[in-house]
């Protein structure tokens, strides 16, 4: 068992054409990934990497069963390619890799999320991976293992780290999910602790968040009132100074003092959540939470 | 991105809102013109990005051609909070009966844009945010249908403004919201926006955050940010570069991909016990010469004494990592600040094996290479 992705999920790729789109299908096929269709105006009938092509997201939906997206369209295009996969009927997940789609469109998108029962991860997001069954996105798949830990992280290369900790020891993952670095995005991190929560086969969970808004804090308290699956935490940022953004539009922490790595890791430690000071400390909390 | 007070108030006055008469100054002449002309009392107004200008010196009312000459002098070339002053904007002093605050941004936790006015105008916001939260009304607006009419009246009712000019906030309300709407706005925000005794409104402040991401289709905001742009010689690089680097007060230069991966390295740094020097996002897929112009970036800060790379790639390859690592190093007789390398993921093995070991040390884990670069510095300082 998994969440958001398992051996049903049938993958369309939109901006299969372009250069990281064509890579990253590549890539994803390699890994065992069922992607079953691309799709780009303009470029229906045409084939990439083997995967047919189409014009629209519904098309793809219709012709190939594809269930799920996954966006690489240039930022200017991203937010209409998301309102596109949100609209096709039959696709469920959309994962958006895209990096740089302005805020105002992401908060139509993130409007128009909510009429619907589709579930979108990212944008900015390394994707989605179930270890040993398929990833979507761009993570790294040789560096999974499959395994009962879930994972949920706002940054890719600190899931990386933090996943390389885990592998090393022998503990596996049983879906990784990057919900991404940007101030609106669909599933949060209380999204993704609901399905870990309800996955039986996922036995803890490691929670890596950043500075910067109230999210941690509110999944904090979700852990506390609603989860049995035990959670591990990491806070990034401890260092940052307030009114700098360090990288990710949505790690600042404000003037007031609000968003600071040390109100987010004393709400995970209140709600009896271990956080980690390195991330082979928080390999070593999993290791006591199994 | 921010622009100039005197910026966002062209953007605003462009708009409709009114704003009062004002003309800007590059040197101590021009600004002694300026408030000669617009008339006594005039205040005096740096053109940098810092909260609190007036407390720091940066804002003067003068009431003669003297003491605009004296302000003008003082504010003209000064260090505020370390920002070089070079502009000043010069405007009518407003005699005003009320401030009021107004503004528009972008609520994340919603996912939707928030409209916020309150009478406790003409101070920190965000401390009466903190200390009486009740004493700014809110609005939240649907990003699908825009800032119903109804919406701008009824927060600016709830805030509880006087009801003589209700309809003229709630109509530079509207006019805020739609600039932020077409504008890609972050944060725009008026404080003060003054009440005179005559029931005038006028918007004796200003400030406008765009979101960088959409540049692309804001050419006129954009061209105002080159001249807006501000910050050290190194954060002037960076943006060459296209880094995401910010610039702090330690000692141990940081590259790394990935904010959150950097952010950690910096934490670990200062949880071995040194101090992280800045912050260096070289981006993912990062290829030789970009590594090469990150290693020169950090190596051009005087403050750094040791150099860490901690680099795990996903698209970002390890064999492309140590070329430029290698590249950048080789051009000097002797390396100017030990540089300690970790790299994790795609081809890093391929990328070890390519490293000039006389050159860098390398570390296997980010603990170990964390804590290398740490004693390295310690060693210069000492």
């Amino acid at each position: 068992m998994s969440v958001l992705v398992d051996e049903d999920t049938r993958v369309v790729v939109q901006g299969i054409t372009g250069g990281e789109g064509k890579f990253h299908t590549e890539q994803m096929l390699e890994y065992g990934t069922n992607v079953v269709a691309g799709a780009v105006p303009g470029r229906g009938g045409q084939e990439v990497a083997g995967v047919p092509v189409f014009d629209t997201v519904q098309g793809a939906a219709r012709e190939a069963d594809a269930n799920a997206a996954v966006v690489f369209v240039p930022p200017a295009f991203a937010g209409d390619a998301c309102f596109e996969a949100l609209d096709a009927k039959g696709i469920d997940l959309v994962v958006a890799i895209t990096e740089g789609i302005p805020t105002q469109d992401m908060a139509r998108v993130y409007r128009k999320l909510q009429e619907t029962d589709t579930h979108l991860v990212g944008p900015n997001c390394p994707g989605v991976i179930t270890p040993g069954v398929a990833k979507l996105g761009i993570l790294p798949g040789n560096i999974f293992s499959e395994g009962n830990v879930g994972l949920v992280s706002r940054s890719g290369t600190l899931t990386y780290q933090v996943v390389d900790n885990l592998t090393n020891r022998g503990i596996g993952q049983s879906t990784a999910i990057g919900i991404g670095g940007d101030p609106i995005i669909g599933t949060d991190f209380i999204g993704a602790l609901e399905q870990f929560e309800a996955d039986p086969d996922t036995h803890a969970v490691v929670m890596c968040g950043e500075i910067g808004g109230e999210d941690e804090e509110e999944a904090a308290r979700y852990i506390g009132e609603h989860m049995d699956t035990p959670v591990a935490g990491f806070i990034a940022g401890r260092t940052a100074p307030p009114g700098k953004r360090m990288g990710h539009a949505g790690a600042i922490v404000s003037g007031s003092g609000t968003g600071t790595a040390q109100s987010k890791i004393t709400a995970l430690e209140d709600n009896g959540v271990p956080v980690g000071d390195t991330p082979e400390e928080v390999a070593d909390h999993v290791e006591d939470l199994l | 991105m921010r622009l100039h007070e005197y910026q966002a108030k062209q953007v605003f006055a462009d708009a409709g809102i009114p704003t009062p008469a004002s003309q800007l100054a590059e040197t101590v002449d021009e600004a002694v013109d300026a408030a000669e002309e617009i008339g006594y009392p005039v205040a005096i107004k740096a053109q940098v990005h810092v909260g609190g200008r007036g407390k720091a010196g940066g804002i003067k009312l003068v009431e003669s051609k003297e003491e605009a000459r004296e302000a003008a002098e003082d504010i003209i070339g000064m260090d505020l909070k370390g920002y070089h002053v070079s502009k000043v904007l010069v405007e009518e002093a407003v005699d005003f009966v009320n401030e009021l605050y107004v503004g528009v941004t972008m609520d994340r936790g919603e996912g939707r844009p928030v409209a916020m006015v309150s009478t406790k105008g003409g101070v920190n916001i965000e401390e009466v945010a903190e200390e009486d939260p009740d004493a700014i009304a809110r609005e939240h607006i649907d990003p699908a249908f825009g800032m119903h009419p109804f919406q701008a009246r009824k927060v600016v009712y709830e805030a509880g403004v006087d009801r003589e000019v209700a309809n003229d906030v709630a109509s530079v309300l509207t006019t805020l919201y739609q600039l932020w709407d077409d504008r890609d706005g972050a944060d725009t925000e008026i404080n003060p926006l003054m009440i005179t005794s005559d029931d005038e409104v006028i918007a004796a402040d200003a400030v406008m955050n765009i979101d960088g991401d959409a540049l692309f289709r804001q050419p006129e905001i954009a061209e105002m940010g080159e001249e807006a742009a501000e910050g050290d010689e190194l954060e002037q690089k960076a943006d060459e570069y296209g880094f995401d680097y910010v610039r702090l007060d330690g000692n141990v230069g940081i590259i790394g991909n990935g904010a959150g991966l950097v952010m950690t390295t910096l934490d670990l740094v200062d949880y071995y016990g040194g101090e992280p020097a800045n912050f260096l996002d070289v981006g993912g897929g990062a290829k030789a010469d970009r590594i090469a112009n990150a290693l020169d970036m950090v190596f051009s800060d005087d403050n750094v004494d040791s150099v860490v790379f901690n680099i795990f790639g996903g698209i970002t390859r390890g064999d492309e990592v140590a070329n430029g690592i290698n590249q950048a190093l080789e051009q000097f007789d002797e390396i100017p600040k030990p540089v300690t390398v970790r790299l994790a993921g795609t081809n890093a093995e391929e990328g070890m094996e390519i490293l000039n070991e006389d050159l860098v040390t390398v570390e296997h884990t980010l603990e170990d290479a964390v804590q290398r670069a740490v004693e390295y510095a310690k060693e210069v300082e000492a």
